[in-house]
């Protein structure tokens, strides 16, 4: 039980990272706009708050330029796919690049600094006491993981129940509707891009910061950018399904660390425990995973005939005509 | 049609005075696209430059040196070459891709994955004293063969369920280096090191060097025999491209999918075709670097040819020849910044030279136009 309790206790901090980045991408092209780059941004992202924290020993200011970093690096994306109509996919593929390239050039010799705080943890006092969920989800956790609590609820009441929420949607699926009611189509994807790109720094600094602190270069994020834009996908583009995605993909990380310490399962001995090298099997298993849920989220965007945003990928031309 | 009520904007204080207008060029001039190309490159030094100087490194000393030690003399330019062959091969793969608008970015992993069938071949199926002319086709062949199965699974999940190309692509490439990992860990590892034991001579693409006997100045030039694959794969690409039939459905599929629909053009076949056939390029890339340069397999054996290859293609504007000499440059940047500090300093350029290319496409395409908003 407990080694269950483990799992899924670290996985909701590892998650908390991957659900930032996915609820980011998710406005993101709810606003009608992909965004490939959100490995680059992430990795500016925790670059740039773990050198600030470790300037200014103060992790919040940290957090707050991580954040910017990443806003910064999306409004890049949105000026060349809104304002100048390129193609999404090269841009968002090129703001990975960037991002990862300029995030190494900073991040030079600060993997070495010692001694960078790091976000406070702490137990909220009596959830923590609930049996089976009290330690997965209130015990000594990182303040970032009860933000990323708030975070869910918060975004799918925007999303579905507000005026606001309901401008995001109509951009996405429809822009010449919305601009013909009055709405700024093109102030609003830029906000919702440069949105994604605060959240992608966001998750990015909660990785440097606080999951697993400190500076690796590009393994800081080892793939967690796109692990989020498929949980996007899976999620079908729904904050809470999204919510889930990050935690269990979280909770996989850990997973594959503990199952090897385990002799044995139901009596059989545990190969992973007697063989060191099927480790890279394990470690496969969270890219592996994507792929199934892409498959999973693409067939049931088939079977429903709904989940992408219709207008998601194209640019928005005022007069000229777009879809339907 | 009646008159709509008119919706007056709001003023707003956020609104600035002057609007950027794009209007669609009717016919671009031949000498544009080379001009902001051009113009694209240029940019990424400078601000390449600008960082590195934030930084506090020398950009003039840091640039000079990666010339010196990429084109400076003979030997430097063979070492060039032989990082521009893996270069040229991936690329070639991914503007197959590119063409028909498939987003193949899991080069880097059908590479690696070419690299262990070519080794496969050594490891497990011929003895140590088989002939080259054994060794070598069968390799290629393996190469080929397993880096056409790593792109064909993508190929699949996207012909058959529509799944996006682009994830699955790159998760494939984290797969890729952790499956090599497990062989050279493990099975193949040479007393435990991270590494297989070298391949024996008969296994290994004849070099520049080889050669010395009968043609002096070759003497310690490592370019191989890969250098030859990679200039007659360039030519079976174009070929394919421009004059063959499946070539034609595929530029049709990449500049209108629905017309090649109507034309009755098979484009689930066609998807899947493509990634074996780009997959199958990577993985020759793969064989040629075990095989010609490090003569064993090992722990991430690419320092991401698989990713440069992505910029490479859309710097030659998709035409298979153009990816020789942009592949050169290429090889020539990643050799020249081996030892420059910062390290990341070939990517970042990477980064800043593909978003300049992908913004300046805009003025090829349209005119830009600054007007003053009228109230």
């Amino acid at each position: 039980m407990t080694f269950w309790v483990n799992i899924l206790s670290a996985g909701v901090s590892n998650g908390t990272a991957l659900l930032f980045a996915t609820i980011g991408e998710l406005l993101a092209e709810r606003a009608g706009v992909l965004n490939l780059g959100v490995e680059g941004m992430m990795l500016m992202g925790a670059v740039a708050a773990y050198a600030t924290a470790a300037a200014t020993g103060d992790p919040w200011l940290g957090l707050l330029v991580g954040m910017l970093a990443g806003g910064l690096l999306s409004l890049l994306h949105a000026f060349v796919v809104i304002t100048l109509r390129a193609d999404q996919v090269v841009s968002g593929l090129s703001l990975t690049f960037l991002g990862t390239g300029l995030s190494l050039v900073l991040g030079e010799g600060l993997a070495s600094v010692k001694g960078v705080p790091t976000i406070p943890v702490f137990s909220i006092p009596i959830f923590a006491q609930i049996p089976f969920l009290g330690p997965i989800f209130f015990d000594s956790k990182s303040a970032l993981v009860y933000i990323g609590y708030l975070l869910i609820p918060v975004v799918w009441y925007y999303v579905y129940r507000t005026r606001a929420g309901l401008h995001l949607r109509a951009i996405g699926e429809y822009p010449a509707a919305a601009d013909s009611l009055g709405i700024d189509v093109y102030l609003l994807r830029y906000f919702y891009v440069m949105l994604g790109g605060i959240l992608a720094g966001l998750a990015g600094a909660a990785l440097s910061l606080s999951i697993s602190p400190g500076w690796f270069s590009e393994l800081t994020t080892s793939g967690y950018g796109w692990i989020a834009i498929g949980l996007v996908i899976f999620a079908q583009w729904d904050p809470v399904r999204a919510a889930v995605g990050s935690y269990l993909f979280g909770s996989l990380r850990r997973f594959t660390l503990d199952v090897q310490g385990v002799q044995s399962v139901f009596g059989i001995g545990n190969p992973f425990f007697f063989d060191r090298n099927l480790q890279f099997f394990l470690e496969m298993l969270p890219y592996a995973l994507t792929i199934v849920v892409l498959i999973i989220g693409s067939r049931a965007a088939l079977r429903k005939r709904l989940g992408a945003p219709a207008a998601l990928g194209l640019p928005y031309v005022r007069g000229e005509r777009g879809l339907v | 049609m009646a008159q709509i009520a008119q919706v007056t904007p709001k003023p707003r204080a956020l609104r600035s005075p002057f609007t950027l207008k794009l209007e669609p060029r009717l016919t671009t001039p031949r000498w544009l696209p080379w001009v902001t190309t051009i113009g694209s490159v240029i940019f990424a030094l400078l601000a390449g430059a600008a960082i590195l100087a934030y930084v506090g490194g020398n950009p003039i000393e840091a640039y000079r040196h990666i010339y010196q030690a990429a084109f400076g003399d003979l030997y430097v330019f063979s070492d060039t070459l032989v990082k521009a062959t893996p270069l040229i091969l991936t690329s070639l793969a991914c503007l197959l891709a590119f063409r028909m608008r498939l987003w193949n970015i899991g080069a880097e992993g059908q590479f690696y994955l070419g690299a262990w069938g070519a080794t496969l071949i050594v490891e497990s199926v011929l003895p140590n004293d088989a002939s080259p002319f054994l060794f070598i086709p069968l390799m290629l062949a393996s190469g080929f063969v397993c880096g056409a199965i790593w792109g064909l699974i993508p190929g699949i999940l996207k012909a058959r369920f529509g799944v996006n190309e682009i994830i699955t692509t790159l998760m494939m490439n984290y797969i890729a280096l952790l499956w090599v990992a497990y062989w050279v860990f493990g099975p193949w590892s040479e007393r435990g090191f991270q590494l297989t034991p070298t391949f024996p001579r008969s296994a290994w693409l004849a070099r520049a060097t080889d050669f010395a006997g009968v043609f002096r100045p070759f003497s310690g030039m490592t370019v191989h025999l890969g250098l030859i694959f990679a200039l007659l794969a360039a030519f079976g690409v174009w070929y394919l491209l421009n004059r063959t039939r499946w070539g034609y459905e595929i530029r049709l599929i990449g500049d209108n999918p629905n017309a090649a629909k109507y034309a009755g053009v098979n484009i689930a076949m066609m998807t899947i075709l493509v990634f074996m056939i780009s997959g199958g390029l990577a993985g020759i890339a793969g064989m040629s670097e075990v095989a010609g340069v490090v003569h064993r397999l090992q722990d991430r054996i690419s320092p991401g040819y698989g990713f440069t290859a992505i910029i490479i293609a859309w710097l030659s504007k998709l035409n298979p020849w153009a990816v020789i000499p942009v592949s050169i440059v290429f090889g020539g940047l990643l050799i020249g910044s081996r030892e420059i500090q910062p390290s990341g300093l070939a990517r970042m350029l990477q980064g800043i030279l593909l978003f300049m290319l992908i913004g300046t496409e805009v003025l090829n395409r349209y005119r830009i136009k600054i007007e003053r908003v009228r109230a």
